[in-house]
């Protein structure tokens, strides 16, 4: 009898160019830094503006990468986040712009009347304008034992590492949808039990997300509880501790695995000091995308837009674009 | 039909067509064939039949000894993707998932006959003279690892002292055990010294180098 169907993911064709082919102290009419929905959909736009153009980013996909399954975006009811990703790279590679991936860029900085992109490894370009599109990472729980223990139990990819975890007892931290992903990711691999503790007394997951992961056996809720400690045996996670908000009270759970996902914070470093930010980080933008130096627009997750999704980025990308584009026309 | 739906096969058809010299996929199962082998064993075949670069020979891991030893082969399914002479590069376990590019990626670099590494990398790794074993842990569902494991099969094909295994966690529960891999991508190097986590290409040859210098 034959095997089963096996799931491959094509990775992306190599084009001639290998990444890292863009040679530093280039100069631009655009520069967008990331290279997630709204970056991607932003250089669709800026190329078809025929703007001389660099994409740079340190990965393609940017969180979709992350997630497993897409069920919102407009023309696929059901894709991977992964499919999803390919596609929107197909798009934008069938345009001339420059790509240079695997490069963290440091910072963003005015060099009047143009502006410096300076990455991590050392490289320089120089653009008439950007659009900061660095989206959104995970955020920590800033508890004792985090740090120490990340890689050896400790996880912010539940994509990545819940295979690991098979037949055994874990703990995912937070109670929106990216932790009920994770508790789905989980209970899909053969966790045998699964702990959810939520700072909040509610759960703020789509219903149709929570009805999904729903398995009263496996699942043990926390509401009203922050993880006070997370505690080792050896070298690898063995237990958290974790208190009930109201009573004070402590428990400690015996689990292998800690998923923390309670949020995200900005990649908005790259341009702190250049652009105005509220309180978290995030890059005020008005609804042309333009932040509070002109020439320099930010789109997605990384900006105050109100929702975080793919279609919200993408169409961000898109205005960030023909923003720049305007710019550059009546500078 | 095939082991890969019939999208992948028209898409793999036209990609495989830039390959450039001769691929060999070496695969070793046995006879009674564990969970995983037929699969790997199938996939291959069927990779196989898209180009004509592509050649197959199965082993058998418990009658083809000579076999087993020359490739250090210690675990089924596993795979060699060697060009006109044997790189290092070896796949444990299943490479599904994301781990398929990975396979694509080594059967491009044999048959390119180049590793694809910058200069500054390769200055790097010049002064090796001691054998390293590269062992990366991976899941198919890990979008980073395929970064990891593609640096680490042109270092095995830019140096002959390495070999670079990919080895698919879930699959080697008591190498998951051994190695604590409880994230991944995890890089052991020589047994005793890793890394988990994307490291850029030149930073990964200076930990290879810092492995061998004993850390
Ligand atoms: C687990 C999970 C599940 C989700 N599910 C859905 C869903 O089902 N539907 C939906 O609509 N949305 C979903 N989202 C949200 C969605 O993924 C985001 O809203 C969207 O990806 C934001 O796009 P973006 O381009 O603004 O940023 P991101 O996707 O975060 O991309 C940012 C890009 O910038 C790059 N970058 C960051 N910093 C730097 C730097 N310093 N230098 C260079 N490059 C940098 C990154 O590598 C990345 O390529 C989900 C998110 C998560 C985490």
């Amino acid at each position: 009898m034959p095997a089963e169907e096996v799931g491959v993911i094509l990775p992306q064709e190599e084009v001639e160019a290998t990444p890292g082919v863009v040679e530093s102290g280039r100069e631009y009419e655009l520069i967008i830094v990331g290279a997630g929905p709204s970056g991607l959909t932003a250089g669709v736009y800026a190329a078809r503006k025929m703007l001389k153009t660099l994409l740079i980013s340190e990965d393609v996909g940017g969180q979709i990468l992350l997630t497993a399954e897409v069920e919102n975006y407009l023309g696929f009811y059901y894709i991977e986040g992964v499919e999803l990703v390919q596609k929107f790279e197909e798009q934008v590679r069938r345009h001339p712009i420059d790509i240079d991936l695997g490069q963290k860029v440091v910072k963003v900085e005015a060099d009047p009347p143009k502006f410096r992109v300076l990455t991590e490894s050392g490289k320089f370009f120089k653009s008439d304008t950007v659009i900061i599109a660095t989206g959104k990472r995970s955020k920590q729980l800033n508890v004792p034992g985090e740090r120490e223990f990340l890689g050896r139990g400790v996880s912010y990819c539940a994509t990545c590492d819940a295979p690991l975890f098979r037949g055994k007892d874990v703990a995912v931290i937070g109670g929106g949808n990216s932790a009920f992903t994770a508790v789905n990711d989980l209970r899909n691999v053969g966790a045998t039990k699964i702990h959810v503790v939520n700072i909040l007394d509610s759960i703020q997951a789509d219903p149709i997300l929570i009805e999904k992961t729903r398995d009263p056996e496996k699942l043990e809720l926390y509401l009203g509880h922050e993880v006070v400690e997370i505690g080792g045996m050896g070298n690898r996670v063995g237990s958290i501790t974790i208190r009930d908000r109201k009573s004070r009270r402590t428990k400690i759970l015996e689990v292998q695995g800690v998923f923390i996902e309670i949020g995200l914070v900005s990649n908005s470093e790259l341009a702190r000091g250049l652009v105005r930010m509220n309180r978290w980080g995030e890059i005020v933008a008005d609804c042309y995308a333009r932040t509070s130096v002109p020439g320099v627009f930010a789109a997605g997750d990384v900006t105050t837009v109100p929702e975080k999704q793919i279609i919200v980025a993408a169409g961000d990308g898109c205005k960030a674009a023909l923003a720049a584009y305007e710019y550059l026309l009546h500078r | 039909m095939g082991i890969l739906s019939e999208n992948v096969v028209t898409e793999l058809r036209k990609r495989l067509a830039g390959l450039k010299g001769p691929v060999k996929l070496i695969v070793f199962t046995q006879d009674m064939e564990c969970q995983f082998c037929q699969a790997a064993r199938e996939l291959v075949e069927q990779v196989a039949t898209l180009s004509e670069k592509f050649s197959v020979t199965v082993y058998d891991f418990l009658k083809d000894t000579e076999k087993v030893n020359a490739y250090g082969i210690d675990k089924i399914p596993a795979i060699v993707v060697e060009g006109k002479m044997d790189s290092g590069i070896r796949f444990f376990g299943l490479p599904s998932g994301y781990e398929f590019g990975s396979l694509l990626e080594a059967a491009n670099i044999v048959s390119r006959n180049n590793a694809m590494l910058s200069p500054e990398t390769l200055e790097i790794l010049s002064p090796l003279d001691r054998l390293v074993h590269i062992q990366v842990f991976v899941t198919p569902t890990c979008p980073y690892c395929p970064i990891v494991v593609k640096v680490a099969l042109r270092f095995a094909f830019a140096k002959e002292q390495i070999r670079a295994d990919m080895v698919e966690t879930t699959m080697f529960p008591h190498l998951a055990n051994r190695y604590a891999v409880l994230s991944v991508p995890k890089v052991v190097i020589n047994e005793t010294f890793s890394f988990e986590g994307v490291l850029p290409e030149k930073q990964f040859a200076e930990q290879v180098m810092r492995a061998v210098q004993g850390g």
